[in-house]
């Protein structure tokens, strides 16, 4: 499924719109507070499968908030999350990992002193089964599963193209290829919801271009649902589906680029600099 | 040049997940084994045999056992000496109270003890890191020093506090020369080597590494840290507890609870910082350069001719020794193990410039 990679890049908007689906998760009156500061006050979307939803809002707004709401580090005082249809009880990342979440960080979170390869097949974890004493004797489960995980993980290391880096251990890459590699540890968890922190902070616009290609395969190829926090206006624009601002810590707008690209709030908080 | 992969290809990932994927490195380590189990037998006297090899074969399976905690899965202990201490009174116990129970599944069940032991104090883990740890496991160390000095049970109530192992027979061969004991523990640290390599190129070696450096996003990617860590402690303290029972039954055959005093925990430690964090390789390394180091200077000075009083030569042992550690670690801060790996990079181009 993966060996699609060659698939053209910018499919018609309008197919990928008939692909998108009931609500995956939606947060519904989510308020976090750390002591006195409020991070997000009373904030409610939804995300639909298959979609490509972007959260924007200016520094501080509570995007990331947001994101670690929805993966299990935060827990909010207020509002529940509902994943495919059923309230959320409180859950630790682990448990949201096995439930299909995914993401990559703002800054990058990578196991520095592993190879590209292993950082990939750590995303496999939870699909591998074999008994310690497998693990121990490398027989049976214990050495069939590492095949066939890395049989797995060398097809996403082509569809991202980074076979050249496959045994350099991530400390040593440039920036870009770090963030590349990290997009592929999450893609290895198949996961149905990713959310990626600012996937294209401090690329140049040619690395840009390659992610938001890898983005928009991921997304067309195995449906994945994306939710991802971005600054660059013309890359939001482009490549989501439907779009939510933020701005300190509240719902600002909800829609689709268009609405909210001419949504008067929005251009007086955040774009009314750029369409001034 | 002697050392490229120049027309090895590995055309399955099979062969690329191989422990030795290069002809050289295979070659290598069959010379290495060769040597160890036919060529030394052959050659050391007792002394060599009793005094150094076997000595350092226990200890480089005790420095596989801690680095698999603190290189693998970045869990500072200072109770390594601790947790081979509950090994070797485990098995003294067993042996003692269970009379008939099979000497390797003695050491076993030994083992598990020091494991289960080591869980339970493995648990700060779940909550504190780094230097407050290292305080925690300090714990288990004193612990155990406290226990095997003070309870009774523990040592049979012999009055003098010292203890003696059964007659090492497995299954009826009876291990007592020199060479047998050398044979054995290379067996074990042959094992222990395998096995350790074997764990870390595998899901849970992974998640171990994963908690290392960076267990935030370790958590993302669904690894418990709890299971991580304290599989980690319970792996660590079964290898060292295992390398407790060698010490005490094979090498020393009887002992004081000062055999595994706090001393023993900071030799282990220096073994595995020198040898190479998260490198088996390195283990044995550290292991030869902490034993057979101090030896080796011991001997020098009459080596070459030079007459000196034997204080002399003991001050001048621990002198030196203690320049090249700190020296060692700051030109290469890595390891043994790294300073092997650079080594192999240089000897890729070797004669050639480029």
């Amino acid at each position: 499924m993966l060996a699609a990679a060659t698939a053209p890049a910018q499919a018609p908007t309008a197919q990928r719109r008939r692909a998108i689906g009931e609500v995956l998760l939606a947060v519904e009156n989510i308020s976090l507070r750390f002591g006195g500061v409020r991070a997000l006050s009373g904030v409610s979307f939804d995300i639909r499968k298959g979609e490509i939803r972007a959260i924007i809002g200016p520094n501080g707004a509570g995007k990331s908030s947001m994101l670690n709401v929805i993966n299990g580090f935060y827990h909010p005082q207020e509002g529940r999350i509902v994943w495919k249809g059923e309230a959320r009880p409180r859950m630790r990342p682990h448990e949201a990992a096995k439930g299909g979440i995914a993401r990559t960080f703002q800054n990058i979170a990578l196991f520095k002193g592993m190879s590209t390869l292993d950082n990939i097949m750590t995303g496999r974890i939870l699909k591998m089964r074999a008994s310690f004493l497998e693990q121990a004797f490398w027989i049976g489960r214990g050495r069939s599963e590492e095949l066939r995980e890395r049989a797995f993980v060398e097809r996403i290391i082509d569809f991202l193209e980074i076979q050249h880096i496959r045994h350099t251990p991530v400390g040593k890459l440039p920036y870009g290829l770090q963030k590349r590699v990290e997009f592929a540890r999450a893609l290895a968890m198949e996961p149905e919801l990713l959310l990626l922190d600012e996937p294209m902070a401090g690329m140049n616009l040619e690395e840009k271009e390659d992610m938001c290609r890898f983005i928009l395969d991921v997304n067309e190829e195995f449906g994945t649902t994306v939710a991802l926090i971005e600054h660059d206006m013309s890359v939001v624009m482009d490549i989501s589906d439907r779009v939510v601002v933020l701005d300190y810590g509240r719902l600002l707008a909800d829609g689709t680029p268009d609405q909210v690209r001419n949504d008067p709030a929005v251009i007086e908080a955040y774009l009314g600099v750029a369409h001034g | 040049m002697i050392y490229r992969e120049t027309g090895q290809f590995r055309t399955s990932y099979a062969e690329d997940q191989a422990i030795f994927r290069l002809r050289q490195d295979r070659a290598g380590i069959a010379v290495i084994l060769a040597v160890a189990w036919i060529g030394i037998p052959l050659l050391a006297d007792d002394y060599l045999l009793r005094a150094i090899l076997v000595p350092f074969l226990i200890l480089a399976v005790a420095a596989i056992g801690l680095n698999l905690l603190l290189g693998y899965c970045g869990q500072i202990s200072l109770g390594t000496g601790a947790f081979m201490a509950i090994g070797a009174y485990a098995a003294y116990n067993l042996a003692l109270r269970l009379p008939g129970l099979p000497l390797l599944l003695d050491f076993f069940l030994a083992g598990l003890v020091a494991a289960g032991i080591g869980v339970l104090f493995g648990l700060p883990s779940v909550r504190i890191k780094g230097l407050y740890l290292a305080v925690a496991t300090l714990a288990a160390q004193f612990f155990a020093d406290w226990a095997f000095l003070r309870v009774g049970w523990f040592t049979n109530y012999t009055p003098s506090g010292s203890v003696t192992a059964p007659p090492l027979d497995i299954f009826g061969w009876l291990i007592d020369t020199p060479l047998e004991k050398y044979w054995l523990c290379l067996a074990f640290a042959c094992l222990t080597a395998i096995l350790a390599k074997n764990l870390v190129r595998s899901r849970i070696g992974r998640s171990w590494m994963a908690i290392r450096d960076m267990d935030i996003a370790a958590e993302i990617i669904g690894i418990r840290p709890t299971t991580a860590k304290l599989s980690a402690f319970a792996v660590s303290s079964f290898v060292a507890g295992g390398a407790g029972v060698l010490w005490a039954f094979v090498h020393l055959g009887s002992w004081e609870p000062l055999a595994f005093s706090i001393d023993m925990s900071f030799r282990l430690l220096f073994m595995v910082i020198i040898g190479g964090m998260g490198s088996i390789l390195g283990s044995f390394l550290g292991a030869a350069f902490i034993t057979v180091l101090p030896i080796f200077l011991n001997q020098a000075p009459a080596m070459v001719g030079i007459q000196l009083s034997t204080a002399m030569v003991s001050h001048l042992e621990f002198m030196i020794f203690g320049a090249l550690i700190v020296l060692f670690l700051i030109w290469e801060p890595h390891g043994l193990a790294r300073l092997w790996q650079i080594g192999k990079e240089k000897m890729r181009l070797w004669p050639f410039p480029y």
